[in-house]
């Protein structure tokens, strides 16, 4: 079975009608990173949005290992008689609307840190919370495990995420910004090849993210800390493992966002059915500049 | 007109709704509950049963223990006994034992002792690190004599919330850990009410609403079924909190 499918139609697009163009259906994306992409999608936004919620029970952030109402909290979301605010450090922030104080359409005020939209349930339940993303924590958990497993057997990680050490280089990394931000993506076959940026991006999520986020959340649980008390020395003390856990989950936001703005933008009727079906059409070669 | 921002807000809006009937069937609810048992048995199955909670040193103590839940339990009775400086309370050990005791204050302070600092964690997020003085539990279990049906301990507490007292379970594992213990001092100093005085528990491998305060009876029994709503705890048959709550 052929797993590239060219298709020899003549591109619709050049005026000046020269050249045929070959923009072949390639195989891009492995079954096991479409499964795992579409789990986690699903996933993530369960766990991040149930997360908030367990955070709105105590919307405090510390370092070190305890810290509550009494103690000096490096990030907090919180409302005066009239507004909300957030702080971090000694930046404060005014959120009034969105974070820590909304008045609702019957005049009474929700000064919640997250506001509904943004939690699971949308009501406030601290138990409901924690059972979805004490549930699905699982998933996330053992499908990174398994993709662990799979990358690293069929080479996918050291052969498509790990930057290479050229690619690294400042020159490099600059050029690729800079087009980057003048929205130039890569074209024809070099569009299989993720860009330095990519490969930072996702290398990132899979191995720095997602892990950190998994042991943060284990060295949260009294349990754990007796189990395997490295946890608790890995992440500097229960709180710091609050605070890391939190910052991390806004890395992944930031991530999903990033990621589904550049979906757009590179043809999103092609990206998702490549992670669907796992066949790309490559982007035609740009016409040379005159 | 549909855009794709309508669609996008549209199709959030839909999976936030989606979420919250999720939430509120019973059997989704059972689906998500039953990570309960996964994590309890994955974390029994990492841990040596005598695993400790790490200690601390005198300088790790948080400047103010907060109390949480009640601070001073609404009734008479206990009342009563505050303004005697306790020395009318006694704990009952009753149940699934040979000799049920009736214990005084100071009899429980005479008995062998042992001081931890240990980090107590709210399943609100913050933790706190206070040092606990007081009896370990399995020699007041020993001394009841505890029979072979026994499965659980039952800690019945004086504080109520509405018409329940609070109360909470754990199982013989737990109860027989090296660290559990019935404390009677916080950082030097005799239990304070809003901390639970005279008596409470400390479990230091679970979660904050598992440390009972305001003890009154220990009971010892083969199964959580008929208590309440029998799930072994005030919040768990209240608001469905996890009665295993190692994370």
């Amino acid at each position: 079975m052929a797993t590239v499918a060219r298709s020899n139609q003549p591109d619709a697009a050049p005026a000046e009608g020269a050249d045929r163009r070959e923009r072949p259906l390639v195989k891009r994306h492995r079954l096991s990173t479409r499964i795992w992409h579409w789990i986690n999608a699903l996933t993530v936004f369960l766990m991040l949005m149930s997360g908030l919620m367990i955070f709105n029970a105590h919307p405090r952030l510390y370092w070190g290992q305890y810290g509550a109402n009494f103690d000096q909290a490096w990030l907090e979301i919180g409302s005066t008689a009239d507004a909300g605010f957030l702080r971090v450090g000694s930046l404060r922030v005014a959120t009034t609307g969105v974070l820590g104080y909304r008045a609702r359409a019957d005049g009474s005020v929700n000064r919640r840190a997250f506001p509904g939209w943004a939690t699971i349930p949308s009501d406030y339940s601290l138990s409901a919370g924690r059972r979805w993303h004490l549930a699905f924590a699982w998933v996330l958990a053992l499908g990174l495990i398994a993709y662990w497993i799979a990358s690293l057997i069929n080479r996918h990680a050291w052969r498509d995420l790990l930057p290479r050490p050229a690619e690294l280089a400042p020159r490099h990394l600059w050029q690729e910004i800079k087009d980057h931000a003048r929205l130039r993506f890569p074209t024809g076959a070099a569009a299989l090849n993720y860009n330095t940026l990519q490969k930072l991006s996702y290398f990132g999520v899979v191995f720095v993210l997602l892990p950190l986020l998994v042991l943060t959340g284990l060295a949260m649980s009294p349990g754990m800390d007796a189990a395997w008390s490295w946890l608790i020395d890995l992440s500097g003390g229960r709180q710091s493992a609050r605070s890391i856990h939190f910052i991390c989950a806004m890395g992944i936001a930031a991530f999903i966002l990033v990621h589904l703005i550049m979906v757009v933008l590179a043809g999103p009727v092609n990206e998702i059915r490549s992670m669907i079906t796992g066949r790309y059409r490559l982007p035609a070669e740009r016409e040379p500049r005159p | 007109m549909i855009t794709r921002r309508t669609l996008l807000a549209g199709s959030a809006a839909s999976l936030l709704a989606g979420c919250d009937k999720l939430t509120d069937s019973d059997s989704f609810r059972g689906i998500l509950r039953s990570a309960e048992g996964l994590t309890m048995r994955a974390q029994r199955l990492v841990s040596d049963r005598q695993a400790l909670a790490r200690e601390f040193g005198q300088a790790d103590i948080s400047p103010i223990f907060r109390s949480n839940g009640t601070s001073m339990p609404a009734s008479e009775a206990y009342r009563l006994l505050a303004a005697g400086a306790f020395t009318d309370w006694r704990l009952a050990v009753d149940g699934l034992v040979r000799r049920p005791l009736s214990l005084s204050i100071d009899q429980i302070r005479r008995m062998p002792r042992q001081t931890q600092i240990t980090r107590h964690d709210c399943v609100e997020g913050w933790s706190a690190i206070g040092k606990w003085t007081g009896v370990p539990l399995h020699l007041i279990l020993d001394a009841a004599g505890l029979r072979q049906e026994a499965r659980y301990i039952v800690f019945h507490c004086a504080d109520t919330f509405g018409d329940r007292p609070y109360y909470e379970s754990i199982d013989l594992i737990d109860a027989f850990h090296p660290q559990t213990i019935l404390a009677w001092a916080l950082n030097d100093r005799y239990l304070q009410i809003p901390n639970g005085a005279p008596l409470r528990l400390r479990v230091e491998r679970q979660l904050g609403y598992k440390q009972a305060k305001y003890l009154m009876r220990i009971e010892a029994r083969d199964s959580l079924a008929g208590l309440w709503d029998g799930k072994g705890g005030f919040w768990e048959d209240s608001n469905d909190y996890e009665w295993y709550a190692g994370i």
